[in-house]
């Protein structure tokens, strides 16, 4: 039962705890092309890849009781920090999940870094069925106003690479 | 003259019923409209299986994808034309964004996609960009066009505003959808009117925004779309028989995987079970197709795969309770086994489907969301977004709407010729002991 919604629940317990909702998306976005199961639709929309799926799975599993949201004003914005509850736990060891434990070690890593440059790395993710150069093109073409550098996106070619070894893809 | 400005001799029109005409005077249009993959759009109906609930929603894809072309036409020849902001180079790309959008629909998507994780978009991208027929007309108007469109479809393109006339929280494609819908299934919601919308429709760099006076038309049209998806679009008797369909396809894949010998060889499904369909495949696959597979595997040795089958086409589907998943989640866990105990296999017989909408969404910055808001112009050209404005709007901005319901055999509950006590022990955790 709930299958996806587990699926996002142990994402999230890997990681201990996510700041920011389209840090949670990127996450799970690159988890998903790194071909770990994760069966969310995703589309383009302002700040990449973007799944409505999963905006609806998370609303529900706070919703349900399984997740802990809390809001903290940040400067002009909001962001939100998502953590398990009791519930959540209980529920998540109810759904024994047969889950590769590579994608604990790439989300965990992938939490580490900024949602700035998730953003980035599942863009290139999105099209990377250009040849690298267009990629380069593509990025400042769809994500012009993020100033990404080429220095940047350098880094996360590297940084896919190395994500896709811990992932053995 | 071009091909991209090429006019019939004599303008087409195609009649329907939601726009009364629609017309034709592109070269372009008239070609794709005859391509084999755009034809295909005929058999696939737009509602999948609301034809089980509502028996007038037969309308396919095609007739939606005519009247997307049109709505855009409309605007764009009859609103835009001469205002600023408006680029009438974009007038070509934007009808064939219009016309083509849902082109890699295959026949009821919702089902194929869940079962064999496919994503009709990345089809229509496909189509548009592969060895097709389409990709020929779009080629003769430039080599870089097949790209541009593609590009619009997928939300990715520079171009936001022709973005936003296909794709947006009050777009060319919703409009249609909702007043054909409404016009098919025979419902008296969905209605709202169409052409003052258009007539307040005003174009900007990043997106269509509309003049204040004709905020309450705007308004109707949210409450229609609000009535339609939950009155139409998440009829629980619809989602009944969509469940039937997708564990038909999910028994038929595990039938497969488990070197089961079909009597009658799903040759159409073949590259689908192993996960890899090509267009050409994918392009094949038609509603015609698809029920004829149901009425031969009605015949087939697998009890659950000939039970399902006839289940859907004779319509008799499963009951439903509804269900809470924060309360309730332990009760289902207690039925699987229970299922298993009276012979009734719950991977294919006990099922939680969940809908959910979200009617409107403001832009929260800084915030992920893929909704672009609504926006007024107002008397003094200053831009305001709708819930601001609208009382009605604001009251059900940003409140998701989600339903839970718990599908069950209620035939095979009924039933107690065999395993009486644990079948009466389910009717009683469902609370349908009652009833059966």
């Amino acid at each position: 039962m709930l299958l996806e919604h587990a699926k996002v629940l142990y994402a999230i317990r890997s990681a201990k705890e996510i700041v920011g909702r389209k840090k949670l998306q990127k996450m799970i976005y690159i988890a998903k092309r790194l071909s770990f199961p994760y069966q969310e639709k995703f589309g383009f929309h302002f700040y990449g890849p973007y799944s409505e799926e999963l905006t609806l799975q998370v609303e529900e599993l706070v919703n349900l009781g399984f997740l802990e949201e809390v809001k903290e004003k940040k400067g002009g914005y909001f962001q939100y920090r998502y953590k398990l509850t009791d519930n959540g736990e209980e529920f998540l060891q109810m759904n024994s999940l047969n889950v590769d434990e590579k994608l604990e070690a790439c989300l965990c890593d992938m939490n580490e870094q900024s949602s700035r440059f998730l953003e980035l790395v599942s863009t290139i993710l999105y099209f990377d069925e250009l040849p690298k150069e267009e990629i380069y093109e593509k990025i400042a073409k769809v994500k012009g106003k993020q100033n990404y550098t080429k220095e940047e996106i350098d880094e996360a070619f590297e940084y896919i690479a190395s994500l896709q070894a811990k992932a053995n893809v | 003259m071009s091909y991209a400005t090429e006019k019939l001799r004599e303008e087409k029109v195609f009649k329907d019923p939601v726009h009364r005409y629609v017309h034709v005077r592109d070269r372009v249009i008239w070609d794709l409209i005859g391509t084999k993959e755009f034809q295909r759009l005929r058999r696939i109906k737009q509602l999948g299986t609301t034809y089980l609930t509502f028996h007038g929603a037969e309308h396919s894809r095609f007739a939606h994808s005519l009247g997307v072309y049109e709505i855009v036409h409309r605007i764009v020849d009859d609103v835009f034309k001469g205002r600023t902001g408006w680029d009438e180079s974009d007038r070509l790309l934007s009808l064939c964004a219009a016309l083509l959008h849902d082109l890699g629909h295959g026949p009821f998507s919702h089902a194929f996609e869940k079962v064999f994780q496919l994503d009709h978009e990345q089809f229509t991208q496909a189509i548009i960009l592969g060895d097709t027929e389409v990709n020929q007309v779009l080629s003769m108007v430039d080599k870089d066009f097949p790209t541009k469109v593609a590009e619009v479809i997928a939300k990715t393109s520079d171009k936001k505003l022709v973005v936003s006339l296909i794709s947006s929280q009050i777009d060319a494609d919703r409009m249609d959808y909702l007043l054909r819908d409404a016009y098919y299934t025979g419902v008296s919601y969905g209605h709202f009117d169409i052409e003052r919308i258009m007539r307040v429709m005003r174009p900007t760099e990043e997106q269509v925004v509309f003049k204040k006076s004709g905020m309450h038309a705007v308004e109707d049209y949210i409450m229609s779309r609000y009535q339609m998806y939950w009155q139409v679009y998440f009829h629980p008797v619809s989602r009944s028989a969509e469940v039937i369909l997708t564990k038909i396809l999910q028994r038929a894949k595990v039938l497969y995987e488990n070197s089961y010998e079909f009597k009658h060889e799903p040759t159409h499904f073949l590259s689908f079970f192993q996960g890899k369909p090509t267009l050409e495949d994918y392009l094949k696959l038609d509603e015609a197709v698809v029920l004829y597979y149901f009425q031969v595997w009605q015949e087939e040795g697998d009890a659950i795969l000939k039970d399902l089958c006839y289940r859907f086409l004779n319509r008799h589907l499963f009951k439903y309770i509804e269900f809470d998943p924060a309360s309730q989640y332990k009760m289902f866990m207690e039925l699987i086994p229970l299922f298993k105990k009276a012979g009734i296999d719950p991977d294919y017989y006990l099922v939680l489907d969940s809908s959910s909408d979200l009617p409107y969404d403001f832009y929260r910055p800084g915030e992920e969301g893929e909704r672009l808001p609504i926006q007024l112009i107002m008397p003094n050209n200053d831009f305001r977004e709708l819930s601001r404005e609208s009382e009605i709007v604001e009251a059900i901005s940003g409140k998701r709407r989600t339903d839970h319901k718990l599908y069950y055999p209620a035939d095979l509950l009924r039933d107690e010729s065999t395993n009486q006590a644990t079948k009466r022990q389910i009717k009683q955790l469902l609370g349908v002991a009652h009833k059966y």
